[in-house]
């Protein structure tokens, strides 16, 4: 897949940490440490046309989250966004939801591009007129005026997570969604702030039995009964929302052996499940670990169909990645839109492509330095070990703090969200 | 598993330790507050690597009664002089020095604690290996020339102080959340 690159870097010194298309890819919302939103918004060049353009133009931008402190625990709850998830467009408004650490927010943006005029009562500047000046009885009428977009918080869920907020997901009936932290997973409706149902809890009785965290949650696309969650073990457990209230006991459990030659004091570490996402068809789920990508289908439990590695290379550096802790970073993961690549981030601003009917994966790099706009991107290789050839980049000079951990596919183009620490860069696909 | 080759290990494990609990420190004054998913790796690994220095001990022991040295053992000779102060980083330092200067650090952080009581009172912590806390530089005897040094039993009190940490951390860890 050749990529002509049509970049734009944002340039803000927050960080970004999330980056999510909306479900006509027209949007492109990301997140940042500072707990900001910003919305991008497609302009296309001549659609009609066969080799269209598109460029994302900033559309709005807004204070999602600040920075909180609970009095009880004297802790600081960070206005970071963990997360974003559009809702399905149902008017002419946009609603997505925002969550931090505790508080998920659900926003709507609208947009405003006429403004009444002539009223009887006011003035234009909105002063009251004097009842008896007026003489005779107008309609207003509406102008145009600039685009103003304007974003207002409609909902709060608050209170209803101990521990930290790590994903939301919008449940196919675009009535309710889940919210999941370390150990516990909620059901909320939309309209509804007040309370929210617990469908998992993997609390144990006694906190120093604790083996196990959740990592990553997510509804089935279609199914709105189903819904998985992954663990720091590296299981994924699929459940019924129809079997029980509480959803303790899985439907299934997806779990794969480990290969005993690769044990070491890092096994648990890097087999933890950072990310999970379900394919658009709904048949299969894909799981990023610390070093590879699975890919699951949900009629077999045992072990992936697929599993692609992302960076094997690092196998051996795993003390030197946990002094530095890269080893705990987060890499997430994400389908195109018919379902036949898979992409995730790597070290070096390195992001990695699987296209799983031919075969065939590539490694990428979004950097200035290294490509220009409208540029084809070239494909980078890494050097294990051994003689390294030109052109290939030796592992011991990448650049553990350059991480793409957040990565987007547009939901139908070949159009590509890629997230470095502070930039945001958009790829798209060279069309001849 | 050879002598050189269960020192090596043996250290190799120590350094990990050491490095988990100056993460695990550090992460108390992170903004945002604990991290339970990242508490819970940190205490896996640190569970990992006291396992392997144990064995690795218990392997050393063995192959050192063999030898039957008039001199005290080489780590321990390390261990005894002075206590660092507490180091801020731990990437490059010598694997013998991280013992005292964590049981520094681990002295500074849990001696203030009024949960600590229940743990150095109660010596039957079912599933932890240390019983007694030990916060001082390892104080082993010195072997006299003929003297046997005996491997010690896994449920020993004064099976070192990097085990006593490791028990303490772990602990402490998830129970406070």
């Amino acid at each position: 897949v050749l990529l002509e690159r049509d970049k734009r870097g944002v340039g803000r010194t927050d960080i970004i940490s999330t980056v999510e298309f909306n479900h006509t890819g027209e949007l492109l919302a990301t997140g940042d440490k500072g707990g900001r939103v910003v919305i991008f918004q497609q302009e296309i060049e001549n659609k009609s046309q066969p080799q269209f353009r598109s460029e994302y133009n900033v559309y709005s931008t807004f204070q999602s989250h600040e920075p909180e402190f609970d009095y009880l625990k004297s802790l600081e709850i960070e206005e970071k966004i963990n997360k974003i998830r559009w809702l399905p467009q149902k008017n002419a408004a946009q609603f997505l939801l925002s969550t931090n650490d505790k508080t998920i927010k659900l926003w709507k943006i609208s947009e405003r591009d006429k403004r009444p005029e002539g009223y009887n009562l006011k003035e234009e500047d909105g002063r009251y007129k004097d009842p008896n000046t007026i003489m005779s009885l107008r309609v207003p009428v509406l102008i145009p005026m600039d685009l103003m977009v304007e974003a207002s918080p409609r909902r709060v869920f608050a209170n209803a997570h101990t521990y930290h907020i790590n994903s939301i997901s919008v449940n196919s009936d675009n009535e309710t969604y889940l919210s999941a932290d370390d150990l516990r997973i909620n059901l909320w409706h939309l309209e509804i702030t007040d309370r929210s149902f617990n469908i998992v809890d993997i609390k144990p009785a006694n906190m120093e039995e604790l083996t196990e965290v959740i990592t990553a949650a997510e509804f089935h696309p279609h199914q709105c009964n189903t819904f998985v969650y992954s663990s720091s073990k590296g299981t994924i457990r699929l459940c019924d929302m129809r079997a029980s209230a509480l959803c303790d006991k899985h439907s299934k459990l997806f779990e794969e052996p480990e290969d005993p030659s690769n044990r070491s004091f890092f096994s648990e570490i890097i087999s933890s499940i950072s990310d999970v996402k379900f394919s658009h068809n709904g048949r299969y789920m894909m799981t990023r670990d610390y070093l590879s990508v699975k890919i699951w289908d949900l009629n077999m439990e045992n072990r992936p169909v697929e599993t692609y590695q992302v960076h094997e290379y690092l196998r051996s550096k795993l003390c030197s990645l946990y002094e530095n802790d890269c080893i705990f970073d987060k890499f997430e993961c994400c389908w195109n839109g018919n379902d036949s690549v898979v992409m995730t981030g790597s070290y070096n601003n390195f992001f990695r492509m699987f296209d799983r009917g031919q075969r065939r994966d590539v490694t990428l790099e979004a950097s200035r330095e290294n490509s220009k706009p409208m540029q084809v991107l070239k494909p980078r290789k890494v050097c294990a070990g051994g003689k390294r050839k030109k052109d290939e980049i030796s592992v011991d000079s990448l650049d553990f703090n350059k991480k793409i951990l957040h990565t987007a596919w547009h939901p139908q183009d070949n159009i590509i969200a890629v997230a470095t620490t502070n930039n945001l860069y958009i790829f798209q696909d060279k069309v001849n | 598993m050879s002598a050189i080759a269960a020192m090596e290990v043996n250290a190799e494990a120590r350094r990990i330790l050491a490095v988990s609990i100056s993460k695990l420190y550090a992460s108390r004054t992170q903004r945002g507050g604990l991290r339970l998913h990242r508490s819970l790796l940190l205490s896996l690994v640190m569970r990992s690597a006291r396992d392997i220095y144990h064995s690795s001990r218990e392997s050393e022991c063995q192959s050192s009664e063999e030898r039957m040295d008039t001199s005290s053992d080489p780590e321990e000779g390390q261990q005894q002089p002075g206590m660092p102060e507490p180091q801020t980083t731990l990437i490059s330092s010598e694997p013998a020095q991280e013992e005292p200067d964590s049981a520094d650090e681990e002295c500074e952080i849990t001696e203030d604690k009024e949960n600590l009581s229940p743990t150095r009172q109660s010596r039957k912590r079912r599933g932890k290996a240390s019983a007694a806390p030990d916060f001082l530089p390892i104080k082993r005897a010195r072997l006299e020339p003929g003297e046997e040094r005996y491997a010690a039993p896994p449920s020993c009190c004064r099976s070192g102080a990097g085990d006593s940490l490791i028990a303490l951390s772990l602990n402490r860890v998830i129970p406070a959340f």
